[in-house]
């Protein structure tokens, strides 16, 4: 391996000569900006060779092959302090790389057509690329620091991408909203890189795994916990999750990239790469399941009242990212990262398919405005779609595909994913703190019951019906007229993510699934893969629980399923909302006001914090400090005003004064 | 080399001298340029030619005839691991100061421009001076420029905020005076054979012991003068004022360089010279550095100017440069060390920055612009690049510093808590709160101003002027310990020396009558068995100790 291992820095740095190239470039020159088929291409070969070089090293290597560092140069070094720019190569680093600079190159390449019409392309195509340096800096990093480096690097990139039209207020709002609340989840990852560094005095992967031991476990479940925090805040987990559905605000493309496949599975990485460290503490790993469970249910809870298709798919990232974590926190690291890599799949899928959606709904109206009709209506809100599968088959087919792999139905990728982790959660069941984990396997159940509920609701709100926009809008009538499948280059990304949508969960298919027919099997490729670097608990349920579970999970995903249908087919998503908003009541309303949580955070610590300084600054330190410091010059211009009074330059007075004081020295001497 | 040195000290003086006989504005501009570009790229070779394993001694020593009749106060100039950075740093922002007042500066520009050059002169001599009496006379040097830069060429209360600027750190200054001479006697007579001497070798020197009493009471007057000059919260009132008051190039001026001479007085004299005492206040700095981090970030973030922010944003890193300092670690000095540097550049470039825009739109008022970044798209990335440095973004300059002081901080024996480290650390997301929400409100959203849409981008002169800082604002994040290293070997040395020293004093003051507040304050059981020790083992055997408590 360590003859392959000086590529690594490749697959790192040609992206970000994309970034230099197109920004330097773009910033320099306006012709350069209109060159939009070599800015996306030069993009889209930046991420695309990074990936071709990973490949290449992952047919080198195989599941045994042991984990090898590269190191660039000394980063930072100040007494005992020393970090590497060093990368390593080992199977978690390179699977997520695949990730990485896979799902990246194919939504470069779809962003060429989705971005075409944009005049900030160049712009786009330039922080693309340096979201995927970062990126792979936060996952083939050997150390925390480095690490560190791409989790900011990759929250300043979704910055600037949330806020690309930057001139709408509420986008700009959206996109700082996310930097800060990734903020305070690094305030708590920075603390435990200081309590990591005070006991192993290194940040290196390799020396903190091999220390260990050196921690006690209430130290363990200290810094798990506050790397956890920072995992909440980038995986957008409770208490930090409100800034995803907001985040939607950017172009698709970044939303399907950054948003939904990579940047907030890093949280999920970070703790599978440290899960030795993980599995000390099983209080700890109590915790971070409770959040993942959580997170699950009430995400999937705000997704059911949605009608913006791209929130219902955010709200929808974010119960699925609840589902990694609950497998992080029963042990299942590579179930975890089974559903990161074919959530990837389905969800790029699902993003890109609603940009398709979004891309003809935009045309629509920018069809109409030439008819001289100034009609407005919002392009991502499901009430005014419905009917699209006549209008944009390919979208239609492929968004279908995709929202069965998510729902849960075998054989497609979702569903062994899945599935994986409700086994993995009841299995955990049977360990220390057994009956929470019930508990929280009871929640991921009906949250996959929801999942496939409003994953139907959400596709046959858009593509089955009939076109309800001129049923809304007067003037929008015979509008279907302008509904057109998007280009070649967009529907082909769509089907090759569908097409891995399908079979992507066959790189873990249960063993016992083949065991039971032939008495023991080796089929799971990817927990192969991963063995050497993750640390995954003990499978100890019977087959035949395994097979209860499993046909579990395909009954409820199909029940699911069957009441949308039930619900929904046909034109009946506002009625059937009502409906159901009617039986649940106060329940329903909960729901589509998100819980209130941002109103809780804003008014709880945002408001509170800003009129607290305004009061320090207007009252404490102009009144205050400042007022002291004039203060104290007053009483010396006051006792300089007095002392001016014996200073009358005239001599009769000084001799008076003179006179006075020896008069008063004598009386001293004489009456001492 | 030696020869250079001075040159490279006074070259900026001479060009304010030539200033006198130019009638020409422009000519009066090209000739500052001249010379501070030539005075950059003189102090080069320095760099170049350092020595970076050299400890104790400065490297180019000139050393003068005694000139204060029978006290031994004697020109000295040099240069050390200490001083070095902040040298260049000096040398390095002079060309770019001068550029950015070109067109801004219409009134008495030959006056502007020579109390610019007198000011780097007397900059300069500040770093490289190592008679404390020097350093005195350098810093009154840029005290005077100062005054006028404000008084003459500043906002509408230029007059307020100068009298306050010059009054307030006189009053410190002068405190420090007196004690200054106490300490020239005292060390007369310990090292000096009677002769009052401020020769910086000298003052600290093992054989220099100070009682614990008299280096409370220095260290106090010293420390109240440097407070003041940094400055440290609540000494920090002028500030806000003098800044927005100020002209861009003073602006900058007093960020980049003026504020770390209170910094820098701290690392060069005030912890070696009173060791026991520094040691004994680290915490109280320490605390008073992290109030600066929360305080300074809290206030800026609701200012609605937007240079004003800037100045309370400045309170907030310098608060962080305060609080390594007194870490009494490599890790937290070293970043303590570079985070001046990177305050010097990224504050300096925002200062320059909000200069730009005032140029164009005479106001600096946040709720004045709004949408900016579609009129001005090369400023908005050199914004952008300054703002991210300043909330410390990894990979760019901010974040080395603020983390290995962070670091050092939360491992120092001295302050013995993390929770200092925890608490500053704070000011990581406040920084990003008020940075961005001001990047937002200024840049972003739509055009409301009909005014803002007439903004033209920056010209080329404004380019280059922001590019070097740039530069190094990228280099210093990315390869930090090309300029670290500087100080690295000379800054390890300084704190251990000094810890040894006041090891030596405290166990010669164990036998001593002492009143009980100064028991309370310092630890006197005898050290002298430990401190015969080579100071590495009985490091290592503390780091142990702690490690197994925190165990």
């Amino acid at each position: 391996m360590d003859a392959y291992v000086h590529l690594v820095p490749w697959i790192v740095l040609i992206p970000l000569a994309g970034f230099l190239f197109n920004g330097l470039l773009g910033l320099a020159s306006g012709a350069f900006r209109e060159q939009k088929n070599l800015i996306g291409g030069v993009a889209t070969l930046a991420v695309f060779i990074p990936f071709l070089l990973a490949l290449w090293l992952f047919f080198m290597m195989s599941g045994d092959s042991e984990a090898v560092t590269v190191s660039l140069f000394t980063w930072i070094e100040a007494g005992d302090f020393t970090t590497d720019i060093g990368y390593r190569l080992d199977q978690l680093s390179l699977l997520m790389t695949l990730v990485v600079t896979g799902v990246g190159a194919l939504i470069h390449l779809y962003a060429i057509g989705y971005m075409s019409g944009d005049e900030g392309f160049w712009k786009f195509f330039a922080f693309m690329n340096l979201f995927i340096f970062a990126m792979l800096n936060l996952v083939l990093a050997d150390n925390m620091l480095l690490l560190f480096l791409g989790w900011e690097g990759v929250g300043l990139c979704s910055y600037l991408l949330i806020g690309f039209w930057y001139s709408d207020m509420a986008k700009s709002d959206a996109a700082k909203k996310a930097f800060l609340y990734n903020r305070v989840g690094d305030f708590a990852f920075l603390i435990a890189m200081f309590l990591i560094f005070q006991t192993v005095g290194s940040l290196r992967f390799e020396d903190i795994l091999a220390g260990t031991a050196l921690f006690t476990t209430d130290q363990v479940f200290l810094i798990g916990a506050l790397i956890l925090i920072g995992a909440t805040g980038k995986s957008a987990q409770i208490p930090l999750f409100v800034w995803l559905p907001d985040a939607m605000a950017g172009p698709t493309p970044v939303s399907a990239l950054i948003h939904a496949a990579t940047m907030v599975t890093s949280g999920i990485y970070v703790i599978s790469r440290l899960s030795p460290f993980f599995m000390q503490s099983p209080e700890l790993m109590l915790l971070v399941a409770v959040i993942g469970a959580f997170t699950a249910i009430i995400a999937a809870t705000i997704a059911l009242t949605k009608y913006d298709i791209k929130a219902v798919l955010a709200y929808s990232t974010v119960s699925q990212l609840g589902f990694m974590f609950l497998a992080l926190g029963s042990g299942a690291y590579v179930a975890a990262m089974f559903h990161v890599v074919t959530h990837a799949f389905f969800k790029a899928c699902l993003f890109l398919g609603s940009g398709s959606v979004i891309h003809a709904m935009h045309h629509v109206e920018h069809k109409l405005h030439d008819e001289g009709k100034h009609v407005h209506f919002d392009p991502q809100d499901m009430r005014n779609m419905g009917g699209l599968r006549k209008y944009l088959p390919d979208t239609y087919k492929t968004f279908l595909i995709a929202t069965i792999a998510i729902a849960g139905i075998p054989p497609l990728a979702g569903f062994f994913s899945k599935d994986e982790i409700l086994v993995m959660t009841f299995n955990a069941g049977m360990g220390t703190y057994g009956a929470v984990y019930i508990g929280l396997w009871a929640i991921a159940l009906i949250t996959a019951f929801m999942t496939a509920f409003y994953m139907f609701r959400l596709t046959l709100g858009t593509f089955h019906g009939e076109f309800r926009l001129p049923q809304k809008v007067a003037e929008a009538k015979g509008a279907e007229k302008h509904l057109h499948e998007s280009p070649f280059t967009m529907t082909s990304v769509l089907w090759v993510l569908a097409g891995l949508s399908i079979v992507g969960g066959f790189i873990g298919i249960p063993n016992f699934v083949v065991a039971t027919f032939t008495g023991t099997a080796d089929v799971n490729l990817l927990s192969n893969w991963l063995d050497k670097t993750t640390m995954d608990a003990e499978l100890t349920l019977s087959k035949l629980v395994e097979w209860f579970l499993l046909f579990g999970s395909v009954l409820v995903a199909a029940f699911g399923i069957i009441f949308a249908y039930r619900l929904y087919e046909g034109d009946q998503l506002e009625a059937s909302d009502a409906r159901i908003s009617e039986r649940l009541g106060a329940l329903y309303q909960v729901w589509t006001e998100k819980y209130r949580i941002d109103e809780i955070y804003e008014g709880g610590i945002v408001r509170p914090t800003v009129r607290f300084s305004d009061r320090i600054l207007s009252v404490f330190d102009m009144k205050g400090i400042d007022g002291f410091v004039n203060l104290v010059a007053a009483i010396v211009r006051f006792a300089g005003g007095v002392a001016r009074y014996f200073q009358t330059g005239l001599i009769q007075s000084y001799a008076y004064g003179i006179v006075l004081g020896v008069i008063l020295v004598i009386f001293m001497l004489l009456f001492r | 080399m030696e020869l250079l040195l001075n040159i490279v000290i006074y070259l900026p003086l001479l060009g304010a001298l030539l200033l006198l006989f130019i009638r020409q504005d422009d000519w009066v501009r090209w000739t500052s340029l001249l010379v501070t570009t030539a005075t950059f790229v003189l102090s080069i070779p320095l760099l170049l030619q350092f020595d970076i394993t050299s400890t104790g001694t400065a490297q180019y020593l000139t050393v003068g005839e005694p000139f204060l009749g029978d006290w031994d106060v004697k020109y000295m100039v040099g240069l050390d691991g200490l001083s070095m950075l902040l040298f260049m740093l000096t040398t390095f922002m002079a060309p770019i100061v001068v550029l950015s007042s070109w067109t801004s500066v219409r009134k008495h520009v030959a006056g502007f421009y020579s109390m610019l050059l007198i000011l780097q002169t007397g900059s300069l001599g500040v770093f490289a001076a190592l008679d404390l009496f020097m350093f005195y006379i350098f810093f009154e040097l840029t005290q005077i420029p100062m005054f006028f830069l404000i008084g003459i060429w500043g906002g509408e209360d230029r007059i307020y905020a100068t009298v306050k600027f010059f009054i307030y750190t006189l009053v410190g200054w002068l405190l420090m005076l007196v004690a200054l001479i106490y300490v020239g006697f005292a060390a007369g007579n310990m090292v000096n054979d009677g002769i009052f001497t401020t020769d910086w070798q000298l003052l600290t020197s093992p054989e220099f012991q100070l009682g614990l009493v008299e280096q409370t009471w220095l260290f106090l007057a010293f420390g109240f003068a440097f407070c003041i000059k940094v400055p440290i919260f609540p000494f920090h009132s002028w500030l806000p004022l003098a800044h927005t008051e100020a002209p861009t190039a003073g602006s900058v001026v007093l960020a980049a360089i003026a504020l770390k001479m209170g910094t820098y007085a701290v690392l060069r004299y005030l912890i070696p010279l009173f060791p026991n005492a520094a040691i004994a206040f680290a915490p109280m700095f320490a605390v008073l550095g992290v109030i600066g981090i929360i305080y300074g970030a809290l206030v800026a973030m609701v200012q609605k100017d937007v240079k004003k922010l800037v100045a309370y944003s400045s309170i907030s890193h310098l608060g962080f440069v305060v609080l390594g300092m007194f870490a009494f670690n490599t890790t937290g000095a070293q970043g303590a060390i570079i985070q001046m540097v990177n305050h010097g550049l990224s504050t300096g470039a925002l200062f320059i920055i909000v200069g730009m825009l005032y140029e164009r739109r005479h106001s600096r008022l946040i709720s004045d612009f709004g949408g900016v970044a579609k009129m001005m798209p090369v400023l908005t990335v050199m914004f952008m690049i300054a703002t991210l440095a300043s909330i410390g973004l990894p990979g760019l300059n901010g974040f080395v510093g603020e983390f290995l002081i962070l670091v050092g901080t939360f491992n120092s024996e001295v302050l013995g808590s993390p929770w200092y480290a925890v608490l500053a650390a704070l000011g990581v997301i406040l920084a990003a709160a008020y940075m961005l929400w001001m990047f937002q409100r200024v840049m972003f959203g739509p055009v409301t101003h009909e005014e803002n849409k007439k903004l033209t981008d920056i010209n080329a002169r404004e380019i280059g002027l922001l590019v070097p800082i740039m530069i190094f604002i990228v280099w210093i994040g990315i390869r930090p310990t090309d300029f670290t290293r500087y100080s690295e070997a000379q800054v390890t040395w300084m704190l251990e020396d000094t810890q040894t020293r006041a090891e030596t004093i405290a166990g010669n003051a164990a036998g001593e009558q002492l009143p009980s507040w100064a028991l309370k304050l310092y630890d006197v059981t005898p050290h002298m068995a430990a401190s015969m020790e080579p100071v590495n083992e009985t490091k290592a055997t503390t780091t142990a100790k702690s490690k197994e408590e925190s165990l």
